[in-house]
C-alpha cells in the first residue's frame, strides 16, 4: 500500500466521530475508554428531556438567552452595501458564546458524577465560562492557560480567580492555547477517574467536536428564527471568526441545508504570511493530527507543529475543528482571513459606530463583513456572529495604540 | 517468520531471565551521543531499545521527556536523522530498536515510507503513542510485511474487551502502561500495574513490558515479580542524559547493568 492508501485505512478504520475524512480519536490508549464513557453519557443526555429542560432553563435564566439579533445600522451605512445583523453573543452571561458549551458540559459532568473540572483557555473566555459554571454548581475548577495569554488577558485571569478557580500558567512551547490544551490533556490522563475535561472548542478527539457543536448550535438555531421574524427571509451570508471554530460551527449548523446561504469563516491572518506569523490553517496548513483530531494543521516539513501568531489569543491556534475542514472540502463553507491590523481597525470601527466594543476575535469577523457588504450590494443581508465582548482586550489595544503612536 | 522482538523475548523466557528496555529521545543532547548511548545500552545488556522521535507537542509525556524533545528540536533533529542513527547503531550492535513516535511526524513523511525506511535501517518495530488499535491495522500490516512489529499499548483504563482486541492484533510485545498518567518517574510502582498484568495474562501469552514511572531496581523487581517480561525505563535515563550530557553513555550503561543485575538478588 502507498502512503495515501495507508492514511485512508487509518482514517476509515473506526466509523465514529468523523466528518468526511477529518476528526477521529487519536489519543493515547489511556484516554480511549474515558472518551467512550463520555460519548455514551453525551448520547444519553442528548435524548433525555430532563437534561434538555435543565439546560434550556439555565441558558434562559442564568445566561440570558436568546441573545438579540441586532441591526447594525451605522456599521452597515459605513460599509455601503448589504445590511449587517449582529448576533449578540457578547450579551450572554460572561460576555461570550463560551457559556453555552460550558453549561451543557457541566451538566454532563454532574450526570457522570465528576466533581473535579479542568479546562484550557486561550483568550480566557472559555476559562471564565468554566469557572462560572463551576461556581454555580460548587465544583472544583482548574484552568490551564498559556503564560503569554495570561499576560495579554490579565482581566480574565482575575475573573476566574474571583469565582474560585485555580489558574495554572503553562510555560511550555509558545505559551498559548495549544500548550494549555497539552497540559490539560496531561492532567486528564493522570486524574482521569475523577476528572471531567471541559474542552472549550469544537476540536480534540471524538466526541468533543460533535458535542461542542451541539451545545453551540443554539446560536444559529436562534439566529435563523430571528432573521425570519425580522426580515422574512434568510440571509445571504453568515460570517464568524474561526479559532478552534466553536462559535462558527454554532452559527453555521442551522443554515447547513440552506444552500443559498454562504457560510464564511474568518481565520487570523496575524502579521504576515510566513509560517509562524499567522493562524490561517486553511492558507498554509496541511492535514495532520494535533491533540487527538485529524484536521488542517500549521506544521513544518518534518511534521512539527508550527508556532502561530494572532493579536487575538482566542484565534491563536495551529489546528482547526475537523468539521470546518470537512465543510471546506465539500465547498459548503468558505474560509478567509483578516490580519491583525484589519481586526484592530474593525475593533475601533464597531466601537465608534455602534457603541459595541467587540472581542478582538469577533473583530476579525466584523472586518471581513465590511468587505463582504460591498460585494453583496444594497439588497444583501448578512449575519455576523459577534462571539464576544471586548472588555478583556482593552488593555492589549491600549498598549498597541501607545506603541504605534 | 519470527520477528526480532519475538526472538529477543523468546530468548529471555528460554533462560528464565527478565529484561530491561531503555528509552531515549533521539538527538538529546545530539545525534552523536544518541549513537553512543544506544551502543552503550546494548553493551549493558538491554533487551531492546526505544528510540524516541522528538515532537513539538508531546502530550503523553511528563516534563523530563518534554525537555528532551525541546533540546533535540532546538538542534533541528528530523525523523530521517533519527531512523538513520538508529540504523547505524543496529548495524554496530544488533540490538532490536523500536522507533517511538507521535503520529503527526510519521504522517508527514507518509506511513508507508516510514515502514520502508525503518525496514531499510534494520529497525525491529514502531510504537505510535496516539494511534489507537482500531485505526492501526493498515500500518501494522505494512510493518509486518517487512518483518517489523507495531508495538501496542494497554492501559489501566482499557476494558477487558479492548485488551482482547489489542492482543489479537498485537505483535512483538505488549506495552503495559503501569499507571494512568504521563511518562515520568514515580516513588512507587502503581497498584494498577499488578492488576493490569493479571488482566493481560488472562487473555494472551504475548510478552509484556511494563512502562511509565519505573526508575529503580526495586520497582523493576516488583514488576518482574508480577509477571512482566521486561520493564521500560524512560524518564530516569533521560534525566541522566540531561545531567551528564556527552558523558551520559557510561552512566546509562552502568544503570542498565544495575537494573538487570538486581534480578539475581531475587533468584
Amino acid at each position: 500500500m502507498k502512503d495515501e492508501a495507508l492514511l485512508e485505512s487509518l482514517l476509515t478504520a473506526s466509523g465514529d466521530g468523523y466528518f468526511g475524512n477529518y476528526g477521529g480519536r487519536f489519543v493515547a490508549e489511556t484516554l480511549i475508554e474515558p472518551l467512550e464513557e463520555l460519548t455514551a453519557a453525551f448520547t444519553e443526555a442528548r435524548r433525555d428531556p430532563d437534561f434538555q429542560r435543565e439546560l434550556s432553563g439555565l441558558l434562559a435564566e442564568f445566561s440570558g438567552r436568546p441573545t438579540p439579533l441586532y441591526y447594525a445600522e451605522r456599521l452597515s451605512e459605513f460599509a455601503g452595501g448589504a445590511r449587517i445583523l449582529l448576533k449578540r453573543e457578547d450579551l450572554g452571561h460572561t460576555g461570550s458564546h463560551k457559556i453555552n458549551n460550558a453549561l451543557g458540559q457541566v451538566l454532563l459532568a454532574r450526570r457522570m458524577g465528576k466533581r473535579r473540572i479542568i479546562a484550557e483557555t486561550g483568550a480566557g473566555q472559555h476559562g471564565v465560562a468554566t469557572a462560572t459554571v463551576c461556581a454555580r454548581f460548587g465544583l472544583e475548577c482548574i484552568v490551564y492557560m498559556g503564560a503569554e495569554d495570561m499576560k495579554r488577558q490579565a482581566l480574565n485571569v482575575f475573573r476566574m480567580q474571583l469565582m474560585g478557580a485555580e489558574v495554572r500558567g503553562v510555560e511550555a512551547g509558545s505559551k498559548t492555547l495549544k500548550d494549555a490544551i497539552n497540559e490539560a490533556l496531561r492532567d486528564w490522563v493522570t486524574n482521569v477517574r475523577e476528572t471531567y475535561y471541559l474542552l472549550g472548542s469544537a476540536l480534540g478527539p471524538h466526541p468533543y467536536p460533535t458535542m461542542v457543536r451541539e451545545f453551540q448550535r443554539v446560536i444559529g438555531d436562534e439566529a435563523r428564527r430571528q432573521v425570519f421574524a425580522r426580515e422574512g427571509r434568510l440571509p445571504d451570508a453568515v460570517v464568524a471568526c474561526v479559532g478552534g471554530g466553536s462559535n462558527a460551527i454554532g452559527a453555521f449548523t442551522a443554515f447547513l441545508d440552506d444552500k443559498d446561504v454562504r457560510l464564511i469563516g474568518v481565520e487570523a491572518g496575524g502579521r504576515g504570511e510566513s509560517l509562524g506569523d499567522h493562524a490561517a490553517r486553511f492558507h498554509g496548513g496541511v492535514p495532520g493530527v494535533l491533540q487527538g483530531t485529524y484536521s488542517y494543521v500549521l506544521q513544518d516539513d518534518d511534521g512539527q507543529i508550527a508556532a502561530t501568531h494572532s493579536v487575538s489569543a482566542g484565534l491563536d491556534y495551529a489546528s482547526v475543528g475537523p468539521e470546518h475542514a470537512h465543510l471546506r472540502e465539500l465547498g459548503r463553507a468558505e474560509y478567509v482571513s483578516a490580519d491583525d491590523a484589519e481586526a484592530l481597525e474593525a475593533f475601533d470601527l464597531l466601537s465608534r459606530r455602534e457603541g459595541i466594543i467587540p472581542a478582538l476575535e469577533s473583530a476579525h469577523a466584523v472586518s471581513y463583513a465590511v468587505k463582504l457588504a460591498k460585494e453583496l450590494g444594497k439588497d444583501g443581508l448578512m449575519i455576523v456572529n459577534l462571539s464576544g465582548r471586548g472588555d478583556k482586550d482593552v488593555d492589549t489595544v491600549a498598549k498597541l495604540k501607545a506603541g504605534t503612536r | 517468520m519470527t520477528s526480532r522482538l519475538q526472538q529477543a523475548f523468546h530468548a529471555l523466557r528460554e533462560t528464565g531471565r527478565r529484561g530491561v528496555i531503555p528509552y531515549i529521545t533521539a538527538g538529546d543532547p545530539d545525534l552523536a551521543t544518541t549513537y553512543e548511548l544506544i551502543v552503550a545500552m546494548a553493551r549493558g545488556g538491554a533487551t531492546a531499545i526505544e528510540v524516541g522521535v522528538p515532537f513539538s507537542d508531546p502530550a503523553a509525556d511528563g516534563p523530563v521527556i518534554q525537555r528532551a524533545c525541546e533540546r533535540a528540536l532546538a538542534r533541528g533533529v528530523k525523523l530521517n536523522d533519527v531512523i538513520e542513527v538508529a540504523g547505524r547503531a543496529v548495524k554496530a550492535t544488533g540490538v532490536p530498536i523500536v522507533l517511538f513516535s507521535y503520529l503527526n511526524p510519521l504522517l508527514r513523511l507518509g506511513l508507508d515510507r516510514v515502514a520502508q525506511h525503518a525496514a531499510d535501517a534494520g529497525l525491529a518495530g514502531v510504537l505510535v503513542t496516539d494511534l489507537p488499535a482500531e485505526s492501526a491495522q493498515g500500518f501494522s500490516q505494512a510493518l509486518q510485511r517487512r518483518g517489523l512489529d507495531l508495538v501496542s499499548l494497554v492501559a489501566p483504563t482499557s476494558t477487558e474487551q479492548r485488551i482482547a482486541l489489542i492482543s489479537r492484533h498485537a505483535t512483538g510485545f505488549l506495552y503495559a502502561i503501569s499507571v494512568t498518567g504521563v511518562t515520568g518517574t514515580r516513588q512507587q510502582l502503581s497498584a494498577d500495574a499488578g492488576a493490569l498484568l493479571d488482566r493481560i495474562h488472562r487473555v494472551t501469552d504475548l510478552p509484556v513490558a511494563v512502562g511509565f514511572g519505573i526508575s529503580t531496581a526495586e520497582q523493576a523487581r516488583e514488576a518482574w515479580a508480577q509477571g512482566a517480561d521486561a520493564v521500560i525505563v524512560g524518564s530516569a535515563i533521560v534525566r541522566k542524559i540531561e545531567e551528564f550530557g556527552a558523558q551520559a553513555p557510561v552512566e546509562v550503561e552502568r544503570f542498565v547493568r544495575e537494573l538487570l543485575a538486581s534480578q539475581a538478588v531475587e533468584a
